[in-house]
C-alpha cells in the first residue's frame, strides 16, 4: 500500500493552496484549449468555474486529476507535482475524487457496490468496514433504500447522487464536479446541488464547472471566469456578479441572467 | 430385462425396415458410439474454456501502450482467421508434431510430444479463440470512454478498469456474437476426424464401414449434432439471462 501522503512529506503544509495551477497549458492538435490558466484552491474552499462552452472549463478540470495531460506549466494537489513522470497516479487520484457530466456509473453493479467498489479494488480495504462507510455514505446523499437498484433503475439525479457517494468513498482531499447538473431535468437538478452544497458547507474543498449560476453565487467562495482559454476574471462571488469588470465577463453573465 | 427387449425392438426394426441402427442394439457399436460422442463433449468442453480465455487474454493484450504486444496479438488473429482450420490441424499435427522432438514415456517407447488428441485441442483453440480476442474486442469497444475514464478517476489500474469494469460489460455485450462462435468450434471438433481423433464423427465412420449402415448412421449424426449445439445454446442463453443487468440492454425488464 502506498504510503498516505500526510501534510510535510513534500513541504506542503494545509496553510498553503491545496490545489494550485501554474501557466497551466493544453492543446488538442491545433487548438489551444488552456493558454496559461493559474488558480490557486485553498483547502476548505467551494470554487466554480464558469464560462461560455468551448471555453476550456471542462479541460482544466480534467487536468487536475491527470486524465488530461497537460503540455507545460504545474499543476499541484497538497504539493505534489501532477504531471510528474514518476507520480503513482494512485496517490493523487485518491486525493481527488471526481464526479461526470453523465455519471458514468458502472452499470453492472448495484448502487451500493458501485460505491464499494474503488475502496476494495483500488484500496485494498476491509470489506466489511468499507459496506459500513458505503451504507453511511448513501444514507448522506438521500438514497438509503436504494442500495440494491441497479444505475439503470435509478433516475438520473439519483445516479449523480451516487456518483457523489462513490467519489466520496475513496475519501478524497478535494472533489470535482464536471458539470455535474448539465444532463439532468430541472427538477433533479436541486437534489444534486443541495447534496453538493452540504458537502462544502462541512468543509470539503470543491471545484465545479457549472452553468448554475445561483448555486455559485450562493455557495461558492469564489468564481473564476474563462474565456477562450484564459481566466477573464475571478472573485468572490458578490463581487463577481455585481460587479463584473471585464467586458467579457459582463456580456456572458448578461446573456444567462 | 428393459435393456434387451428394447435391442429386440430395434433388431426387429432392422430385419422388418431395413433401418439398422448397431449403436443401439449391438453393445460393441453402443460402446464406441458412446465413447466418441464422449470425445466430442470433452474435445468441445476443453477448447470452448481454453479459447474463451485466449479470447480475454488477447482483447487484453490487443489494448497494450507496447506497440510490439499488440502486433503479436495481430498477427496471431491474422494467421488463424485467414487459413482454413483443417490446415490448421495439419499444420500442428503432421508439420509441427514431425519436427518438435520426441520423448520417452513410461515404457521407454520415443512418443511424440503431443498426442493426436492434444494437439486437437491446441489447434482448435487458437483457431477459435483468434475469433474471440476479435470478439471481446467487439465488446470492449461498445463500453463507453467515459465509463472507462470513471474507474480512471477513482485509481484504477489498466488490468484492474479489465478486470472489473470492461471486462464484465464486454461479455455481456458480446455474447450473441461469442455464442455463434463457440457454436461454430463444436461443429469444428468433426475436423480432430482428419488426425485419427476418435470423436463422434470418427467412430460413426468406423462404425457404418462395418455395419454398411451409411444412410442411418448420417441421419443420426445430424440429430447427435443437432442435439449437441442445442444443449450449448440453451446453456449460452441462461448464461445470458444469468448476466443480465436490470435497466440495462435486454435486461431492461426485472
Amino acid at each position: 500500500m502506498p504510503p498516505v501522503s500526510s501534510p510535510g512529506d513534500n513541504g506542503w503544509t494545509p496553510d498553503q493552496p491545496l490545489v494550485r495551477l501554474m501557466d497551466v497549458r493544453k492543446s488538442f492538435g491545433e487548438l489551444e484549449v488552456l493558454k496559461g490558466v493559474s488558480m490557486d484552491v485553498a483547502k476548505g474552499e467551494a470554487v466554480c468555474i464558469i464560462g461560455p462552452s468551448g471555453s476550456g472549463k471542462s479541460t482544466l478540470i480534467r487536468c487536475i486529476n491527470a486524465l488530461v495531460p497537460i503540455d507545460s506549466g504545474t499543476i499541484r494537489v497538497e504539493g505534489q507535482e501532477v504531471n510528474d513522470p514518476e507520480l503513482d497516479k494512485l496517490t493523487l487520484r485518491r486525493k481527488v475524487g471526481m464526479v461526470f457530466q453523465q455519471y458514468n456509473l458502472f452499470p453492472h453493479r448495484t448502487a451500493l457496490q458501485n460505491v464499494m467498489m474503488a475502496p476494495i479494488h483500488v484500496l485494498k480495504q476491509d470489506k466489511k468496514e468499507v459496506e459500513a462507510r458505503a451504507r453511511a455514505l448513501m444514507a448522506k446523499v438521500r438514497l438509503s433504500g436504494k442500495e440494491n437498484a441497479y444505475p439503470g433503475e435509478l433516475s438520473g439525479g439519483q445516479q449523480q447522487r451516487v456518483a457523489i457517494a462513490r467519489a466520496l468513498a475513496m475519501r478524497p482531499d478535494v472533489m470535482l464536479f464536471d458539470e455535474v447538473t448539465a444532463a439532468l431535468d430541472p427538477e433533479t437538478v436541486k437534489e444534486v446541488l443541495v447534496t453538493i452544497r452540504e458537502l462544502a458547507e462541512e468543509g470539503m474543498t470543491c471545484i465545479l464547472v457549472t452553468h448554475e449560476m445561483g448555486f455559485a453565487r450562493e455557495v461558492a467562495d469564489h468564481v473564476y471566469f474563462t474565456d477562450a482559454g484564459l481566466i477573464v476574471e475571478h472573485g468572490p462571488p458578490a463581487s463577481f456578479f455585481s460587479d463584473p469588470r471585464d467586458p467579457r465577463t459582463r456580456e456572458f453573465l448578461g446573456q444567462i441572467l | 430385462m428393459a435393456m434387451d427387449a428394447i435391442s429386440h425392438w430395434f433388431l426387429e426394426l432392422y430385419e422388418t425396415t431395413g433401418i439398422n441402427l448397431t449403436i443401439v442394439y449391438d453393445a460393441y457399436d453402443r460402446k464406441r458410439f458412446l465413447s466418441g460422442l464422449g470425445m466430442t463433449v470433452y474435445l468441445s468442453v476443453v477448447c470452448i474454456l481454453i479459447s474463451i480465455a485466449i479470447g480475454m487474454v488477447g482483447a487484453w493484450a490487443q489494448g497494450s501502450p507496447l506497440r510490439v504486444v499488440r502486433g503479436l496479438v495481430n498477427g496471431f488473429v491474422v494467421v488463424f482467421r485467414n487459413t482454413p482450420p483443417l490446415v490448421q490441424i495439419f499444420f500442428f499435427y503432421f508439420g509441427l508434431g514431425q519436427i518438435l522432438p520426441r520423448i520417452e514415456d513410461a515404457d521407454g517407447m520415443r512418443v511424440p510430444i503431443l498426442t493426436n488428441v492434444q494437439w486437437a485441442i491446441v489447434s482448435l483453440s487458437l483457431f477459435a479463440g483468434a475469433f474471440n480476442v476479435e470478439i471481446f474486442r467487439s465488446g470492449i469497444e461498445a463500453v463507453p470512454r467515459t465509463t472507462t475514464e470513471a474507474a480512471q478517476a477513482l485509481g484504477y489500474t489498466r488490468f484492474g478498469i479489465y478486470r472489473h469494469v470492461l471486462l464484465p460489460l464486454a461479455v455481456r455485450i458480446c455474447l450473441p456474437a461469442l455464442n455463434n462462435n463457440l457454436v461454430n468450434l463444436l461443429k469444428t471438433t468433426t475436423l480432430a476426424y482428419a488426425i485419427a481423433v476418435p470423436e463422434t464423427l470418427y467412430v460413426s465412420k468406423q462404425i457404418w464401414t462395418d455395419s454398411q449402415n451409411v444412410p442411418v448412421m448420417m441421419i443420426v449424426l445430424l440429430c447427435v449434432y443437432t442435439a449437441l449445439v442445442g444443449i450449448l445454446v440453451f446453456i449460452m442463453h441462461r448464461w445470458e439471462k444469468a448476466l443480465a443487468i436490470p435497466g440495462y440492454g435486454q435486461g431492461g425488464a426485472r
